[in-house]
């Protein structure tokens, strides 16, 4: 049993935290934010500097050979700081998607650049009227001569204007009329293409996404991630890489509700009413108390999250992977709840200021709303949790 | 990060687990996982089984009969111990007053009692709580004069748990009435029950059980001998141990069995023709319990290796422990009630033989378990002592 960081983990932590405390502070972040591209294209080199975007990949890859707890220390600052560039969709699912399942010659082809940071990839994979179902029903894909044609639609797609390249789930036809599937498939898919159609859009916690319509897209023969060999796995693949991103986000989110709690008792020392410093009052300490243990409740199960996912890492077997989901959901499940509980009272105990723009603590109430319903929500993770027995 | 024993770990985990298996008497097990009443034979033979193969106190230093097992050994211990259903030891004497005893007690009084309490020769209970001294405990009133070579004792002192099993009970008494600062005049005392004038009263639980008592004193005669520490410092004691009291008290080993017991009896109910686990509302809620649990033992062993590798006592803020462990044991204890519909209705207590001895315990249970948030410091208290201590509000 061990609870602390490697002295690696440590040191990029303490990089990381460097870099954001001097460049990411709540002036900076908003420049980010009001900027045309949503994304600041120095905050990702530096990301890519520290080794983030090559951090959960094999050394043959060129990565760093880091798992789930390798990124842990990362997300929790990514969260106290609200870093907005999402790290998760490029890195932790798509490039990640590209490592697991391309074949060596797709790996060799679209990997390097994605993990230099030079070029970016974001997953595509919610479909409208689906909430957070994995397998594509909205998104197909023909034979069409050598290669393949994609027509649907997704949605909520993160990062996909910064984008270069789209990793998209989609289900693989036999041809019109044949009722038939031939399972799903991801593939990899030029946002340039012709065809691709990007509706953009801010997010609530100010991230920038797109709705993408594929129209008629025509795509080349080693489009499809891994090839024939891989076809029926990729409903598989692409659950770890949810689960391992899942695990990755109640990490940020245990980061941002630390730095609600903290802004919250700092505020509230400072804050005079009745002539006194409203911290005083034993009816906000208890609540203060309540969200300090959701925090560390919900760090614990960030960890336990992380563990599980790194100790399935290409395991197949029955066990592993139902301890993995098991685990996953029951973090998503606790998270939500204490990101909940903290954001809300987080705001109510700064009054009325904690409604303004102006303050962080409003920004954080909506990343953590956000995060909570990224790859599921509570009810989702539940039943899933309690679907495995 | 790594959330597994060592090999050395794991080879200890079977050890006990083994002997508990080979070891614990069916019918104390029986008694402990379907919730009936443990008397006081059954906890004196279960300490002295412990005694005998020199498990009864683990975390007593090895000179007094301790294991020398370190930390992570003896949560492991007490965790097989809970999961396997053992009786759960009575702290009052093997945790607290040992813990006085060590830190406070003289030569002569650690040989006297220290032996007795490891061996089980001894039951001890505790005289804290009064009638007007609960949360604000310096408060407490009763009185203990010095006359000659002895303390003359009056008063009352109230929850007194197991008090009529105690053979003594370590008690905080008022040796002085007229300073200022009332923690300033408070003593430690060692009181043979035997002794005249000590009266025990019951007091019914509204689950029909009789754990908790009032303790009249009246002209009790204590040797000053019994006086643990100095006089009028006994608040410096009660500090200390309380601090002791907070330690253990996640208790995750009972719990998960207990979640166990409990996911297991909502697949063998009905609703409507399917196992009640099936039901999704009830299903729902006891997922949410379990991942509580989840939570609260990833965060005990977070506490737990934060110690083992500071070699320091935790923080005030172990102190969620308490809180979050006590809230999940009253969600357990409810769902279970709940598990067994109807059949939660007769009432255990005022019906032998003719109902189902299982279910019946089961609402009982539940009101029992409301003690769990109230006492060894109210989880009020609980948050008020993370709010000032650690939180620095």
């Amino acid at each position: 049993m061990d609870f602390d960081y490697s002295e690696e983990q440590q040191q990029l932590a303490d990089s990381l935290q460097k870099y954001l405390a001097a460049n990411y502070g709540f002036e900076a972040r908003k420049k980010t934010l009001d900027s045309e591209a949503g994304f600041s294209q120095s905050a990702w080199s530096a990301f890519a500097d520290i080794g983030l975007t090559a951090l959960p990949f094999d050394n043959e890859a060129g990565g760093f050979g880091g798992g789930a707890v390798d990124m842990m220390p990362a997300m929790e600052a990514f969260g106290e700081a609200l870093v907005v560039e999402p790290l998760l969709d490029h890195v932790a699912l798509a490039s990640r998607l590209v490592a697991t399942v391309g074949t060596p010659s797709q790996r060799d082809a679209v990997l390097p650049a994605l993990l230099a940071g030079s070029r970016k990839a974001t997953l595509a994979h919610l479909e409208r009227g689906r909430r957070y179902a994995l397998e594509p029903v909205n998104t197909v894909v023909l034979k069409a001569g050598d290669g393949w044609r994609l027509d649907g639609e997704k949605i909520v797609v993160l990062g996909a204007a910064a984008a270069d390249v789209l990793v998209v789930s989609a289900q693989i036809s036999h041809g019109p009329g044949c009722p038939v599937s031939g399972g799903t498939g991801l593939f990899l898919v030029d946002r340039q293409a012709a065809g691709v159609k990007l509706s953009t859009y801010r997010t609530v916690d100010g991230q920038r996404a797109a709705d993408v319509t594929f129209i008629g897209v025509m795509l080349p023969p080693d489009a499809l991630l891994g090839g024939e060999e891989q076809k029926g796995q990729a409903l598989t693949h692409l659950e770890e890489a949810i689960d391992f991103a899942t695990a990755l986000l109640c990490a940020d989110a245990a980061g941002a509700m630390k730095s609600a709690t903290d802004a919250t008792l700092e505020y509230t020392r400072g804050r005079k009413q009745f002539g006194i410093a409203i911290a005083s009052f034993q009816a906000l300490q208890h609540r203060m108390v309540d969200m300090f243990i959701a925090c560390e409740e919900a760090r614990s199960m960030a960890i336990l999250a992380a563990c599980r996912v790194d100790a399935a890492r290409g395991l197949t077997d029955e066990v592993s992977v139902a301890a993995r989901k098991k685990a996953v959901s029951a973090a998503m499940v606790k998270v939500a709840d204490a990101a909940r509980l903290v954001s809300q009272e987080s705001v109510q105990l700064h009054g009325g200021m904690g409604m303004t723009e102006e303050m962080k603590i409003s920004h954080t109430f909506r990343r953590l709303t956000a995060s909570v319903q990224r790859f599921g929500d509570a009810d989702h993770h539940l039943a899933r949790y309690a679907g495995i027995g | 990060m790594d959330l597994n024993n060592t090999p050395e770990e794991a080879a200890f985990r079977n050890e006990v687990r083994t002997w508990l298996a080979a070891n614990l008497p069916s019918d104390l097990q029986e008694k402990v996982t379907r919730y009936q009443h443990l008397s006081r034979e059954d906890l004196v033979l279960w300490h002295k089984i412990l005694a005998a193969k020199g498990w009864s106190v683990p975390h007593w230093p090895v000179e007094w009969g301790g294991t020398g097992w370190d930390i992570t050994q003896r949560y492991i211990f007490d965790e097989e111990m809970g999961f396997a259903g053992a009786p759960g030891q009575a702290p009052f004497g093997p945790v607290m007053c040992a813990a006085v005893l060590m830190r406070f007690g003289t030569e002569p009084q650690k040989n006297r009692f220290l032996p007795r309490m490891r061996d089980g020769e001894d039951f001890w209970v505790q005289g804290y709580s009064e009638p007007g001294a609960g949360s604000d405990l310096a408060s407490l009133k009763t009185r203990a004069e010095r006359q000659g070579d002895h303390y003359l004792v009056n008063g009352q002192k109230i929850w007194t748990t197991l008090g009529h099993y105690g053979d003594w009970i370590f008690c905080l008494v008022r040796t002085d009435a007229t300073v200022e600062k009332r923690q300033e005049g408070i003593s430690f005392l060692l009181i043979d029950m035997k002794t005249p004038g000590i009266t025990v009263r019951p007091l019914i639980l509204m689950d029909g059980s009789h754990e908790v008592n009032e303790i009249f004193f009246e002209n009790v005669k204590v040797p000053i001998e019994n006086l643990v520490f100095e006089e009028n410092k006994g608040w410096t004691v009660a500090k200390y141990l309380l601090g002791h009291e907070r330690m253990g008290s996640a208790r995750t080993g009972g719990l998960r069995r207990e979640m166990t017991a409990l996911k297991t009896l909502a697949a063998k109910e009905q609703r409507d023709g399917k196992a009640l686990m099936e039901d999704i509302r009830f299903r729902d809620r006891v997922s949410r319990t379990e991942i509580e649990l989840d939570a609260l033992e990833l965060t005990a062993m977070r506490f737990l290796d934060k110690m083992r590798k500071s070699g320091q006592p935790p923080g005030a803020d172990v102190s969620m422990l308490k809180i979050r462990g006590t809230e999940i044991q009253q969600m357990i204890t409810e769902l279970m009630m709940q598990a067994v519909g109807p059949n939660s209705q007769p009432f255990a207590a005022v019906n032998d033989g003719h109902v189902d001895p299982y279910a019946s315990r089961l609402a009982p249970r539940y009101f029992n378990y409301r003690k769990a948030s109230i006492y060894a410091g109210s989880n009020e208290i609980q948050k008020n002592i993370i709010a000032k201590m650690t939180l620095g509000l």
